[in-house]
């Protein structure tokens, strides 16, 4: 699989990561030697095994439903650059 | 041209648990903004989320109740966008292995007095977490953020594109939100934002097996909304069909006031999410003991109960469809005809009618009705003895309820219920119906001397005359009469 510079621009952008041209290139070599590295991989049989969806092998362990945690806004907000009425602020943003 | 509209819905069911899927803070309704976004809602460096169990059982629940697969292991995975209102940069959802896959809902839709049935499939039900929610008013040309609702567990039920109007897309959608109501894993508070519908509408030339491009119809939170939305939105691409156009896949909004859908984000730039397993939390494991046990508690299903009434009460889809519309009116009606087994039909239209009718008027709901199911079925069983007949029963049921006054504990949990109201309504203002015959005779001897008008019209073959004289007895039984005695005596006298 090969991956061009325009996808590894897209990539940055799509992970809101600003890259200069350079960094791109850079970026592009590295990334396809990891392609390539999959690709090898790819070669072995994995029809009958399970994919790992986790690098432990252990399963979730679940909390009982109940409200534990208290109201502690004010000690959230005293970090937040900017709040209003309970809000936090953040630069104007609508779709 | 044949066109045919094909919708698939989206549901977003707001799960009702206490806690939010993945921290321990409140998900009450209505707090202080930020009151309730605690360190994990907020993404605070270093918090992991802890899964509730809570919300996996309301999911196993509903995956149940749907006849669908559970999936164990059932895996969350990382939704990535960015946006204010997710503070992480990626909303936990599920991609591959959904807790629940596959199951489908069984619709009836009586429409024009023609009664349909049909099943729609459903492709999966995921857990997920909603986001918060932005305030654009004016905080000095900035938006303000209210995370109480990021965290809040969310099932999202996906169908496949099974319907092919509004109307079907309505009686899915409201046949859904009976059923989480029922089976209590939401609480369907459109208003509030509880049950949230998107709606995916494509057209195609009848006949067709080929989908068309399809648009997205975001967030709509009522009945209503979703059937115009659908009907404006397949109008829309059939317009441009058949003027030679094409359909761009986009997501659009509905403009309620100008019942308009338009354009919000098309595809194209359309997010590409990068979904991925999120190593934060392990696969989840449902055992089959916990199924079981969850089996175990599901109560019968209204889709069950439809065609229990339908069959051994022998009610029309369409009443048992009314009295399965949600669990409150459903135990109601049960408990009335548990004390009068035998009329189901006149305990199902006291039900809907009288009943409803009072409560719809005060707004309240059927557990905190002020007369309790024995007093009804105590009146209805005086229409049944022929104490009275069903038009003073109406009377004595608006004496009844005046007296009950407002409750406000639910009917189940009353003690020392006056069964005896009705009756002594009845007894102290002598409304009980004439039976004795000589009575009654006297009475129509009566009308029939004062009328001879009508009963010469009677007697020259105008059965309309007849019914005036029906009129005349009744009247001066002040209505204590039984009208079907009346007739027979008149009938009686009058060819003699």
């Amino acid at each position: 699989m090969s991956l061009s510079l325009d996808d590894v621009k897209r990539v940055a952008n799509l992970a809101r990561l600003e890259i200069s041209e350079d960094e791109a290139r850079k970026a592009l070599i590295q990334l396809s030697g990891i392609f390539d590295l999959i690709e090898q991989m790819q070669a072995v049989d994995t029809s009958a095994i399970t994919p790992m969806s986790h690098a432990q092998d252990v399963m979730q362990r679940l909390r009982t439903d109940a409200v534990t945690e208290i109201d502690q806004r004010e000690l959230f907000q005293s970090v937040a650059p900017q709040v209003e009425a309970g809000l936090y602020l953040v630069p104007k943003v609508i779709e | 041209m044949q066109w045919e509209t094909v919708i698939g819905l989206e549901v977003h069911a707001q799960l009702s648990t206490e806690s939010k899927i993945f921290s321990g803070a409140s998900t009450a309704f209505g707090a202080a903004p930020n009151a309730e976004a605690c360190a994990v809602d907020l993404a605070l460096p270093g918090v992991l989320p802890v899964l509730n169990r809570g919300a996996v059982e309301r999911a196993i629940r509903f995956g149940l109740a749907v006849g669908a697969k559970i999936n164990s292991p059932s895996i969350f995975a990382r939704k990535n966008y960015f946006y204010p209102d997710l503070p992480k940069g990626y909303q936990i959802s599920q991609y591959e292995l959904p807790v629940v896959e596959g199951g489908h809902i069984q619709l009836q839709i009586v429409q024009d007095g023609k009664e349909q049935e049909k099943t729609v499939r459903l492709v999966r039900a995921h857990l997920e977490e909603d986001a918060g929610k932005s305030l654009h008013e004016d905080f000095h040309g900035m938006s303000g953020i209210d995370l109480n609702r990021a965290g809040t567990p969310l099932l999202e039920i996906v169908s496949e594109p099974d319907m092919r109007s509004s109307a079907e897309a309505v009686a899915y959608a409201k046949t859904l939100h009976t059923l989480v109501r029922w089976i209590g894993i939401c609480d369907g508070n459109m208003q509030e934002g509880s049950f949230r519908c998107d709606a995916n509408v494509s057209v195609r030339l009848r006949g067709s097996d080929k989908l068309g491009t399809r648009c997205e119809i975001k967030n709509l939170n009522s009945f209503r909304f979703l059937e115009k939305a659908i009907d404006y939105e397949a109008r829309r691409q059939i317009e441009i069909l058949e003027d030679g156009g094409t359909i761009q896949q986009q997501t659009r909004l509905f403009d309620p006031e100008k019942g308009e859908t338009r354009a919000m984000r098309s595809k194209e730039d359309a997010q590409d999410y990068r979904y991925f397993p999120d190593p934060d939390l392990l696969p989840l494991e449902i055992s089959g003991n916990w199924i079981e046990e969850v089996k175990k508690g599901l109560p019968e299903l209204p889709q069950q109960m439809r065609t229990r009434l339908e069959h051994d009460y022998g009610l029309s889809m369409y009443d048992a469809l009314l009295l399965t519309g949600d669990r409150d009116i459903s135990e109601y009606y049960e408990a009335v005809v548990g004390k009068l087994p035998s009329d189901p039909k006149l305990c199902a239209n006291w039900v809907m009618g009288e009943v409803s009718a009072y409560l719809n008027n005060e707004g309240k709901p059927f557990d905190v009705c002020p007369l309790s199911p024995a007093q009804l079925a105590q009146l209805l069983l005086r229409i049944k003895d022929g104490t009275i007949s069903g038009k003073i029963a109406k009377d004595v049921f608006r004496q009844m309820w005046a007296q009950a006054g407002a409750a406000s504990i639910s009917w189940k949990n009353r003690e020392g219920v006056d069964e005896a109201l009705g009756d002594r309504i009845i007894d102290s203002q002598g409304l009980r119906q004439i039976s004795d015959s000589s009575a009654l005779e006297n009475l129509v001897y009566e009308v029939l001397a004062a009328n001879p008008k009508s009963v010469e019209e009677f007697k020259a073959g105008k059965e309309k005359a007849f019914n005036a004289l029906v009129g005349q007895v009744m009247k001066a039984a002040r209505g204590k009469a039984n009208p079907a005695q009346v007739n027979e005596i008149l009938r009686k006298k009058l060819t003699e």
